[in-house]
């Protein structure tokens, strides 16, 4: 097996062992003994071995894959997600080791495994690099950016973990709601991952002609059936559905296309998540973090943004600002990453702001937690996809 | 001034909460609280303490933390709103801003643009909001730093028992402390690297104080930045310039007032090639088509030494050679020189021959170069060729069937030719492109028929001088040094006295009180001191 063979198995074989530990931290919080301070049990234990057995198997990974490209594995879209999943894996393991709870890992790492696949939802062969991402600073850039962004990933488990510990299910309020939109938004990432995975096995494709924002013909090639449809767009491959409605130019309907599909696929998945177990998701999983001290939930919230935040403004402005220099001739250009990445700074330090002085402790940093962990995944989904900007895997 | 003094004797400015020396309560309010507010110490901050003039208000409102917090959040949205459409330096050069937005994006484009949002950043409100964020740094943080600094200098080992008693981590127990007692102690903190001080029997013991400088370090770097960013519009800070350079030119540097001179001895344009490149590679390249490998330029920096002289000729003496690739620019006295953007196969000279029509022999080729063209071309023997017209970017015949050139641009050439031969003295007119020729005149016995075109590419290059940069860089370590410092470390303290045959500890961080209270208990565990509780756990 080649260089690049051995990466995809390791990746593969990380992803195994994340799932594992997943049931492994599911088993250890059945047991008490978990009240802060109070050590780890067996279950626990073992968790964190596999943990960091998977996590040393995607390091292995992410080596090889460096090594079989001759540079650093995060210059596209598949590279920088999977990247991203690991650092939240690090992270877990980082804060795991100061506050020795295995609850976190039961939210934590399947958050880390949804974000590897959907990571491996994009083009996923190695690409050379264009003349702009070579610089040894695209490595140092990216990888402090997803390791700060990795690190306030842990303060969004625990504001989740505190939210549905602590959010009374008994009744429904604009909270619970509030809190299942939340819960709706990861099980339609869950249904984007299925529909594209089906589609993908069947080799779905549909080919339109259309005419883009230039005025001129294009072609684009869709993997899953087409809801909407390109501008003026003519359906090439025979045999396939023919779209419900054409979109104007400057929208991309694959992509549109796209969310449409997750969101649809999310509100059957969740209806029939709620039809069968007659709950609220969030009260599916309230059970499991019963025994954890929310005043703990609460500092492991701060704590994680205290240590991130640092690391994300070096990673995301700091040696943003230096390659863009060297790059683009300038340190700042008010392209829409480089705005979203001052906004996330912003936020936190709004975070930071309002817990110090204003006393926004407990579910009010937890809510905060949540907001600022859904600016990260919108730079990281939302303006890659949607908005397009200089960075060239947007 | 008034102050305020203390039943310790200690004097403290007007408006201190809890006495800078022994902590007792000074304020009713402060008395009847439940738990002391540290955040400052009780300290004396001005915004607390004064509410008379305008600039008591002023300073009042900018040091207040609500509304740096409604700054920060002004900015955040406002940002977001400029992402929502491209900025404007951002569309396309050749179209007018006016009717972009509204032919791209419709209703809403329009809208966009008169609200002005499409050139958001550069707006008057913003930089207003930006400036608000830099007085409210400088004021919050100086209307904080010194009192706190003050309270923390003086402070005194021996504190109140009603200040212990108002902390989150306190406990009491009937007893006396031993000096043996207070040794052991004092070893193990010593240990956990606090800093301990032991006066008339109370213990007081401090860790990281530096950290609580962390914030207002991190503020003075934020308002150095935005310092240096102000800077940027004062002349002679900044240039920007571009300088499209044709292969084999040599031209000004544009922003050097004339010192520079830069040759382009070439552009480069390379692609990754299937095959040819490492092999892991080859899925992509067939999937994405052309993938970009190399712009790169092949750059002669040369100096004028006459530049000084007025009226000389430039005199150049060559300084540098450097090939100019994006993420490797040339660098020269301040100066940064980046591969931007190119053009290439711009037309640079063609060839005709002067040929019978109906033989097809030739009487010799002519060179026109396109940007310096000869009036005639002598090819020998009664052979001659002269150039009437010269059309660079051909774009049809006008009304009265004159050719239009669109622009300066050897864009599309055209030529109007008079050949004269021995057969033609008189001389015949062809209308020549390429590949066509034409005879506006009559037929003619002969023509020019194109034979070659030579091209080269044309390089943009980016001039670029800021001098702000070392403020910036500056501003920027100063800020993480200043983050790291308040970020990764708290500031812990642990009180010990023993009053009236009972014990008092008390215990205070910044943050993080899990840590503290795990080291607290792990230092007093195998004592008779009683082990300190958070007051408020949930
Ligand atoms: C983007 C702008 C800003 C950033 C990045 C920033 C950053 C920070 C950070 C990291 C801290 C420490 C927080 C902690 O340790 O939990 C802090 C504290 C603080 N900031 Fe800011 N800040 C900003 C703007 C402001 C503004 C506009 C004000 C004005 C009201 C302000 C007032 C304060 C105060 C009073 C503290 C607490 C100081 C202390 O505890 O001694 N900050 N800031």
């Amino acid at each position: 097996m080649d260089l690049a063979g051995i990466s995809s198995t390791l990746l593969e074989a990380a992803f195994f062992f994340y799932l594992m530990a997943t049931f492994l931290f599911g088993g250890a919080i059945r047991q008490k003994g978990l009240r802060d301070g109070e050590g780890l049990n067996r279950w626990g234990k073992l968790g964190i071995i596999v943990t960091l057995i998977g996590f040393a198997a995607q390091l292995g990974y992410f080596f090889t894959r460096w090594a079989a490209a001759g540079h650093a594995p995060v210059s596209n879209l598949f590279e920088f997600t999977t990247f991203f999943g690991m650092m939240i894996v690090g992270a877990f393991i980082l804060i795991f080791f100061i506050y020795k709870t295995a609850v976190l890992g039961l939210f934590a790492l399947p958050v880390a495994l949804i974000i590897i696949a959907y990571a491996s939802m994009f083009p996923s062969e190695i690409s050379p690099l264009i003349p702009a991402l070579q610089s040894h600073w695209l490595a140092i850039h990216v990888t402090t950016a997803a390791a700060g962004q990795g690190i306030l990933g842990i303060s969004f488990i625990a504001g989740m973990i505190y939210l549905v510990k602590n959010i009374d299910q008994s009744v429904s309020t604009k909270k619970t709601k509030w809190l299942e939109a939340v819960m709706f938004f990861i099980v339609s990432v869950v249904a984007f991952i299925l529909i594209t995975s089906g589609f993908s096995l069947a080799d779905y494709k549909a080919e339109f002609e259309y005419i883009d924002k230039e005025d001129a013909a294009a072609k684009q090639e869709f993997t899953i059936p087409a809801l909407v449809g390109p501008h003026e767009g003519t359906l090439l491959t025979e045999g396939k559905m023919e779209p419900l409605a054409d979109m104007p130019a400057f929208i991309n309907a694959k992509k549109l296309n796209t969310v449409l599909w997750s969101l649809i696929g999310g509100v059957i998945l969740y209806v029939l998540i709620r039809v069968l177990t007659r709950k609220r998701v969030a009260a599916l999983l309230q059970p499991f973090v019963r025994n954890v001290s929310s005043d703990l939930l609460d500092e492991i919230g701060y704590r994680s943004v205290l240590i991130g935040f640092p690391v994300f403004t070096l990673g995301a402005l700091i040696f943003a600002m230096i390659w863009a220099q060297i790059a683009w001739t300038r340190f700042w250009g008010w392209d829409p990453k480089e705005v979203w990445a001052l906004i996330t700074f912003l936020f936190y330090a709004a975070f930071l702001h309002l817990r110090l002085s204003r006393g926004w402790h407990g579910e009010k940093s937890a809510w905060l937690a949540v907001v600022g962990f859904g600016i990260i995944m919108f730079n990281l989904v939302a303006v890659n996809l949607v908005i397009a900007g200089l960075h060239s895997y947007a | 001034m008034g102050k305020v003094k203390c039943e310790c004797g200690h004097v403290n400015p007007n408006g201190t909460v809890l006495c800078e020396s022994c902590g007792r309560a000074l304020t009713e309010k402060a008395k009847k609280e439940k738990l002391a507010d540290m955040r400052y110490e009780g300290s004396a901050r001005r915004s607390q303490t004064y509410n008379k003039t305008i600039i008591d208000k002023v300073w009042n409102f900018f040091s207040s933390v609500k509304v740096g917090i409604w700054i920060i959040v002004l900015l955040l949205v406002a940002a977001s709103f400029g992402t929502i459409l491209p900025q404007e330096f951002y569309i396309p050069s050749n179209v007018p801003a006016e009717t972009y937005y509204e032919d791209v994006y419709g209703t809403f484009g329009k809208i966009y643009y008169m609200i002005g949002f499409h050139d958001l950043y550069n707006s008057v409100w913003f930089s207003a909001l930006i400036a608000a964020l830099g007085v409210s740094l400088v004021i919050a943080s100086l209307d904080r730093f010194v009192p706190l600094y003050r309270a923390l200098k003086n402070q005194r080992v021996e504190r109140h028992e009603s200040f212990m008693k108002k902390q989150r981590l306190f406990a009491e127990q009937k007893g006396a402390l031993h000096d043996s007692e207070i040794e052991r102690v004092k070893e193990e903190l010593a240990k956990k690297r606090y800093k301990v001080r032991v006066e008339n029997g109370a213990l007081l013991a401090e860790k990281n104080r530096f950290t609580r400088w962390g914030p207002y370090v991190n503020h003075v770097g934020l308002i150095i930045f935005l310092f240096g960013a102000l800077l940027r519009s004062v002349p002679g800070m900044y240039i920007d310039e571009l300088l499209w350079i044709r292969e084999g030119e040599t031209l000004q540097v544009p922003g050097t007032n004339g010192a520079y001179y830069m040759k382009n001895n070439g552009f480069t344009l390379e692609n990754y090639e299937a095959g040819e490149d490492p092999e892991v590679f080859n899925e992509a390249i067939d999937r994405v088509g052309t993938v970009a490998k190399n712009y790169q330029t092949d750059a002669v920096l040369y100096r004028d030494e006459n530049n000084e002289l007025p009226g000389a000729k430039p005199d150049l003496a060559k300084v540098q050679e450097d090939s100019i690739q994006v993420n490797q620019p040339m660098k020269f006295d301040n100066f940064a020189v980046y591969q931007t953007s190119f053009r290439q196969n711009e037309m640079k000279a063609m060839q005709f021959a002067l040929t019978n029509k109906e033989t097809g022999e030739e009487f010799g080729e002519i060179t026109i170069d396109l940007f310096d063209q000869e009036k005639s071309y002598e090819l020998g023997n009664g052979y001659k060729v002269e150039l009437r017209g010269f059309y660079p970017d051909f774009d049809g015949f006008s009304e009265s069937g004159e050719p239009i050139s669109k622009s300066p641009l050897p864009n599309n050439p055209a030529f109007l030719f008079n050949m004269i031969t021995p057969e033609t003295p008189e001389g015949e007119m062809s209308f020549a492109q390429i590949q066509n020729t034409m005879e506006p005149l009559g037929e003619t016995k002969y023509k020019m028929a194109f034979k070659n075109l030579e091209t080269r590419d044309v390089s943009a290059l980016t001039i670029r001088k800021d001098l702000t940069l070392p403020i910036l860089a500056a501003g920027g370590i100063i800020f993480m040094i200043g983050v790291i410092q308040g970020s990764y470390w708290n500031h812990r303290r642990l009180w010990i006295r023993e009053k009236d045959g009972q014990i008092y500890v008390a215990g205070h961080t910044n943050k993080n009180w899990h840590g503290l209270k795990r080291e607290i208990g792990s230092v007093l565990d195998q004592t008779f001191i009683p082990v300190p509780e958070d007051r408020q756990k949930d």
